[in-house]
């Protein structure tokens, strides 16, 4: 037996894996002994969908560094692409049926991620946050004027006005504003759980690869990397690209886990709710991003937020406001740090 | 490793949260559990919270009566579909055996589904939408776009019958010359009423000459969809919305020097109490209702003393619905014998057969009946508002 004597990163790598792995296995574990409530059980394919967009949006802000302020966009793109494919196709296992949504969802996303990084990531900084804002407005407006339905001559699609006329009980399937109604709900908790650990091998495959070194040289130092010869445009569009398209991957999985969406719900505030997961979570950090996704999703439905009544969403954000200063306090981080990191005293900075 | 645990310790620590406490809120033991979910905070909190008065007044009354004990729970949906259902699921697991729908049509089409899986009897105050109860056809395209839900029935009119209703009426007295309609098309409620009322109008040869619309990112300013009716002449407006935005209109169109005829359906109701909208503005704008506050009979009067007693406020329309909707189940499940332990199911089955065969008298209309497509048959009440008050139109 040959001790593999693995670095700093790939530990915690492997430990998010492990992690994961292990939620999975005891969330699995109380389902099937009955122990999870029915508000549990409707909110794990939520959270998987809200996990897997927090370390979508990590990779855009915290591995690439640009403030993206309309991942939700993405999020609606495959959301609605992914919803539409689930109804359109003649596949009787919901399983793949489901994967094949999730694929065509983060194809369209990564279409429309690479259509909007182009002239999008020539800017830098605030201009590029706003850029994205308005990119997450234009979708929702795009969603709210189309509508798609579908009978036994496949799919028609009518923008601005509802012009279908249906020749053999046919149905609609996305209906401008009113979104997609009557989902058949096919998303499964496993499916999530196997979407946040393909996304998780994405991104630290992407991190420790020879193209990840430049993206992050990038966010360091745009000048220093590009005077060595690091190809600006492309690598900041990889990695724009991969991020869009699993947001959009992860919205195939929310919206199939939902009996209704509307373009509504992929405004601009669940835009700022998956950067606040990312931020709080910490920059670049993928473990952070998922315990905060999953904590700050689960914290309003709890039965201690829900005996609060009309209190409960002052108190949330309360709650939120409390928990960025505690993580940003000194005293706390070196609290954290003493507790769970004695042996590395000096073991240099969390990234 | 260390990040290893603490990161299983979180996921422990919020699991621990959501699903330990177990049921610390029974009150009365033999109480049938009656849950509603509803916008309590946010946007639509006007709405939410109007039915849930509403239906503790009627429990309260009912309660006091000595016969069949409800406990009654509402919770917050926040008029997001995502949240309703883990309303939904909230009241589930605190084991609601009738369920009050949602106030609202959108999450209401997503509760609608979720009940029908379970099998939990859905009777909503207010999600007028035709996506609420299903296996309506859309007008628009003859198409049935969702499944008819056989648990889910509304106390409101479905939207499709005011659209054309209004209609009927603008025709029928006649009203406008030149129409212009402003709908919001991000709303089920408001795009469902405005599709029906254009196929009815194209049919009866009404002469609309603006159709402009708004989304919720956008009502705050009608200068483009005013301009848009005046410049086409427009002496009635219609406004198949709520009364948040109507109000603005009014107030726009006044302080642009427009004054046409106003013809709204029932998310008019309460624009009178609209906080700082000028009462006069609205002299003379018609609306179709099912529920009039200023009624002479002795129900209402009873029921909007107790109302403003309680909190302070006129009730609107959705107070009314709610207060009908807890007596509806009371009168269904009255004679039946059932207790707090017959299952959710087993009552669903009981009161759909009731719903279907019954009849019903309350504050928002006599002899009601519903079809086993889940809508009710009761006739919208013509009103119009005179010196500060809602007027019945006849």
């Amino acid at each position: 037996m040959k001790k593999i004597r693995l670095n700093r990163t790939s530990r915690v790598n492997f430990a998010t894996f492990g992690a994961v792995i292990l939620a999975y296995a005891i969330i699995q574990i109380m389902r099937s002994a009955g122990l999870l409530s029915s508000t549990v059980q409707g909110q794990l394919v939520p959270i998987c969908a809200y996990v897997a967009m927090a370390l979508s949006l990590n990779l855009t802000v915290g591995v690439l560094g640009e403030l993206s302020l309309g991942h939700a966009g993405f999020m609606s793109v495959g959301a609605f692409a992914g919803a539409v494919a689930a109804a359109a196709l003649p596949i009787p296992s919901n399983a793949l049926r489901l994967a094949a949504a999730m694929l065509i969802g983060a194809v369209f996303a990564a279409a429309v991620g690479t259509l909007v990084g182009i002239p999008v990531l020539r800017l830098n900084g605030d201009y590029l946050a706003i850029v994205t804002l308005a990119f997450g407005q234009i979708i929702k407006s795009i969603v709210e004027n189309l509508y798609i339905g579908m009978d036994g001559r496949g799919l028609h699609v009518s923008f601005l006005e509802n012009r279908i006329i249906f020749r053999d009980g046919g149905r609609m399937i996305l209906n401008g504003a009113m979104g997609v109604n009557g989902i058949d709900k096919i998303s499964s908790f496993t499916a999530g759980f196997i979407l946040i650990m393909l996304v998780l091998a994405v991104i630290f495959n992407l991190v420790g690869s020879r193209a990840g070194r430049a993206i992050m040289a990038l966010r360091d130092n745009r000048i220093a990397a590009e005077s060595v010869g690091i190809n600006v445009t492309k690598y900041k569009l990889m990695a724009f690209v991969i991020s869009a398209a699993m947001a959009g991957a992860a919205g195939t999985l929310f919206a199939l886990g939902q009996n209704t969406i509307t373009a509504n719900k992929f405004d601009f505030n669940t835009s700022i709710l998956i950067l606040v997961f990312v931020v709080l979570g910490g920059q670049g950090n993928m473990w952070g991003s998922i315990v905060a996704a999953t904590f700050l999703t689960v914290l309003p439905e709890t039965k201690a937020m829900r005996g609060l009544a009309d209190y409960r969403m002052l108190v949330y954000a309360i709650v939120l406001i409390l928990v960025m200063l505690a993580t940003n306090n000194p005293t706390v981080q070196d609290f954290i740090n003493s507790t769970f990191r004695r042996k590395k005293k000096k073991g240099g900075a969390a990234k | 490793m260390k990040k290893f645990f603490a990161l299983v310790l979180a996921l422990a620590l919020t699991l621990v949260m959501t699903s330990c406490g177990g049921d610390n809120d029974q009150k009365n033991g033999a109480a049938i559990k009656i849950g509603g979910a509803g916008p309590l905070t946010g946007e639509a909190a006007i709405y939410g919270n109007a039915a849930k008065g509403g239906a503790e007044i009627a429990a309260e009354e009912i309660n006091a009566l000595g016969g069949i004990q409800f406990d009654l729970r509402y919770e917050d949906d926040a008029h997001d579909p995502e949240k309703s259902v883990n309303a939904y699921n909230t009241l589930k697991d605190w084991g609601m055996q009738v369920f009050l729908g949602s106030v609202t049509s959108t999450p209401g089409a997503a509760t609608a589904a979720e009940s029908d899986a379970d099998h939990i009897f859905y009777l909503t105050p207010s999600a007028s939408s035709t996506d609420v109860i299903g296996g309506v056809v859309n007008p628009l395209t003859g198409s049935v776009d969702v499944a008819r839900h056989s648990n889910v029935f509304q106390m409101c009119f479905v939207d499709p019958n005011q659209g054309s209703a209004s209609a009927q009426y603008i025709s029928d007295n006649g009203l406008g010359n030149a129409i212009a309609v402003i709908y919001k098309n991000d709303d089920v409620y408001s795009t469902g009423i405005y599709n029906s009322f254009a196929a009815k109008a194209a049919e009866l040869g009404l002469n609309i000459v603006s159709t402009t619309t708004f989304t919720t990112d956008s009502q705050t300013d009608f200068s483009v969809q005013l301009n848009d009716a005046k410049n086409n002449g427009a002496d009635l407006i219609y406004l198949p919305t709520y009364y948040g935005p109507n109000a603005l209109i009014l107030t726009q169109a006044n302080a642009m020097g427009y004054s046409p005829k106003y013809f709204g359906v029932d998310g008019m109701d309460g624009i009178l109490s609209v906080d700082g909208f000028d009462t006069a503005l609205a002299e003379g704008v018609m609306l179709l209702t099912p529920f009039n506050a200023d009624a002479e009979d002795d129900a209402t009067k009873s029921f909007v003393a107790k109302y403003k007693e309680k909190y302070g406020d006129v009730p609107n329309q959705f107070a009314a619905d709610a207060y009908d909707c807890v007596y509806a189940i009371y009168n269904a499940l009255k004679d039946e014998g059932v207790t707090d332990a017959t299952p959710a199911s087993e009552m669903c089955d009981l009161l759909i057969g009731k719903f279907t065969s019954m009849t019903f008298n309350g504050l928002t209309g006599e002899n009601m009946t519903w079809s086993a497509e889940g809508t009710v048959t009761k006739s919208p009440k013509g009103m119009y508002i005179q010196t500060g008050a809602s007027v019945g139109m006849d």
